[in-house]
């Protein structure tokens, strides 16, 4: 495989999760992210985990998250309203980092 | 040791800050517990990166001999891009390599850099305890005594917060608030593996040793900057932009990071490679004018990332190596003074001795100079307007040199005025 432009979710492919099926680290009440005009999550989080649905409506899945942060300090209209990191052993596992 | 006490010393985070107070603690026959969230030392942790050896021979001399390095960085190198045209800068010196060890810098990656100092730590006796998140600090009467994890509670005489840029335990402690978003960058980067003979080639190397690249230019005029590590035998490339102006500019973080990958002179760097991890950190951006207002509470001292300790001069980042310092300086602090209540103080004035505050405050003004925001894109297209046209040859009756660099000034959108302003700014600040 060589060098080219890839997909986030498939640049995510290659990373090494181990996904808490029990709890979501990150959390977003719809309604406050429906009436947010910036909407700043769509092009900050380097995962492309935050995207538009066919209603207009932030979806978000926590499954690739690289637990950047980044999310949380531009959500200038408090729709995150649970950011933590994932539970212990959970999350993102780095190999090379 | 307090009767309530289990531990002398709870570390939150095994990073480098963490793990080098964790060390010599440990050395000096304390209990200390280190409690890592990740299944592993560095499986949360990211870096451009390269350390400085100084601050590990500072840590212990004996550690040099194997230090989980990748390469010994013999080139330093600036590149500046517009468009697809490029200039790159080459420092070659053979004292970057030779001679004292401790003066010398390396390439690493964190989740083989941090296991191993972990372990080190552990042989000096530290207990490291990884997949537990320490979810709050117990506190009392102003006091921090301990920590939560899960249903468990763990007391200590004193706690250090090692948890990082986004640190939950110096908010828990009241020391800072939220992260304000002008303070920090959003770094993203690829692993990218090729064989250790072609990076050899493709950047000129001698086996083991290594380039350290800073790419200005890269950012399609977002405040922020790339980079470019050369590992063992993988590169690092990566890109850190403020999130603020990527927001302003409308396009999505990622898609600006590999449009870099494609780019005709970074291309032939990592062609044939084979990407093996994507990663993704935030960057203290703002230096001294960053960092907590206290980097202690009773029973609570900030080191490394948690205290905001990053310096980004625009040629150079530093990082792990004052992470370590402020680890030292933290562990020094705690085995000097017996009075509790006062190793917070004590924990600033070896940050003083230990020269990290100094550095830091030295380097409010290159951030000053780094908020010109002409450095993202006016200046980079100056100075390779200028290359063009001095490089241009056309049988023409060429132009007088102070014509053609006048008309690359117009061309870039800058104005000889604001070049003189932006110069004494420059000069002003450093």
């Amino acid at each position: 495989m060589s060098i080219r432009i890839m997909e986030a979710a498939e640049l995510l492919s290659l990373n090494k999760f181990n996904i808490d099926e029990e709890q979501a680290h990150i959390v977003l009440d719809k309604e406050i992210c429906s009436r947010c005009q910036d909407k700043p999550c769509l092009l900050v989080c380097p995962a492309v985990l935050y995207r538009l649905d066919k209603n207009g409506d932030i979806s978000f899945d926590y499954a690739g998250c690289l637990e950047c942060g980044t999310c949380r300090v531009m959500c200038i209209n408090r729709g995150i309203i649970k950011w933590e990191y994932p539970r212990g052993t959970f999350g993102i596992n780095y190999r090379y980092g | 040791m307090g009767e309530e006490s289990q531990f002398d010393a709870i570390v939150v985070g095994a990073g480098p800050a963490g793990l080098a107070c964790a060390y010599l603690l440990a050395k000096a026959g304390k209990a200390v517990l280190v409690i890592e969230r990740g299944d592993a030392p560095g499986a949360k942790n990211v870096t451009g990166g390269r350390i400085y050896a100084y601050a590990l021979n500072l840590l212990d001399k004996d550690l040099l001999d194997d230090a989980a390095w990748e390469r010994k960085v013999s080139h330093e190198e600036i590149m500046i891009i517009d468009g697809n045209r490029s200039i790159t800068m080459d420092y070659h010196d053979p004292s970057l390599t030779e001679g004292d060890e401790s003066l010398q810098s390396y390439t690493i990656l964190r989740a083989v850099f941090d296991q191993w100092l972990a372990d080190k730590a552990e042989e000096m006796g530290a207990m490291v305890v990884c997949g537990i998140r320490v979810d709050d600090l117990i506190q009392r009467e102003g006091r921090v005594v301990g920590v939560i994890a899960g249903e468990d509670e763990m007391y200590a005489e004193i706690v250090i917060a090692a948890d990082g840029v986004n640190s939950l335990m110096a908010q828990k402690a009241g020391l800072i608030s939220d992260i304000k978003k002008e303070t920090v960058g959003v770094g993203v980067k690829e692993v990218i593996e090729l064989p250790a003979k072609t990076i050899e080639e493709r950047f000129k190397l001698n086996q083991n040793q290594g380039s350290a690249r800073m790419i200005l230019g890269c950012t399609q005029g977002i405040h922020g900057g790339g980079f470019l590590y050369t590992n063992q035998e993988s590169i690092s490339l990566g890109c850190v932009f403020m999130p603020q102006e990527i927001v302003q500019h409308g396009k999505q973080v990622h898609d600006i990071f590999q449009e870099l990958k494609m780019h005709p002179a970074v291309y032939p760097l990592i062609q044939d490679g084979e990407t093996v991890e994507y990663s993704a950190h935030l960057v203290s951006e703002a230096g001294y004018r960053g960092m907590p207002a206290k980097l202690y509470k009773e029973g609570l001292l900030l080191v490394g990332d948690s205290a905001g300790l990053v310096i980004n001069t625009g040629y150079s980042i530093r990082g792990m190596d004052l992470a370590l310092l402020s680890g030292i300086a933290a562990a020094r602090a705690i085995l000097g003074e017996s009075d509790l209540s006062q190793i917070g103080p004590a924990y600033l004035a070896e940050l003083e001795k230990i020269c990290l505050l100094p550095t830091m405050r030295l380097s409010v003004g290159y951030n000053q100079l780094l908020d010109i925001p002409r450095i993202y894109s006016n200046y980079p297209q100056l100075a390779i307007g200028v290359m063009q046209r001095l490089y241009k040859v056309d049988g023409q009756i060429p132009q007088n040199l102070k014509k053609q660099v006048m008309e690359a000034i117009n061309e870039s959108g800058l104005t000889v005025w604001q070049m003189l302003k932006d110069g004494l700014k420059g000069v002003r600040s450093i």
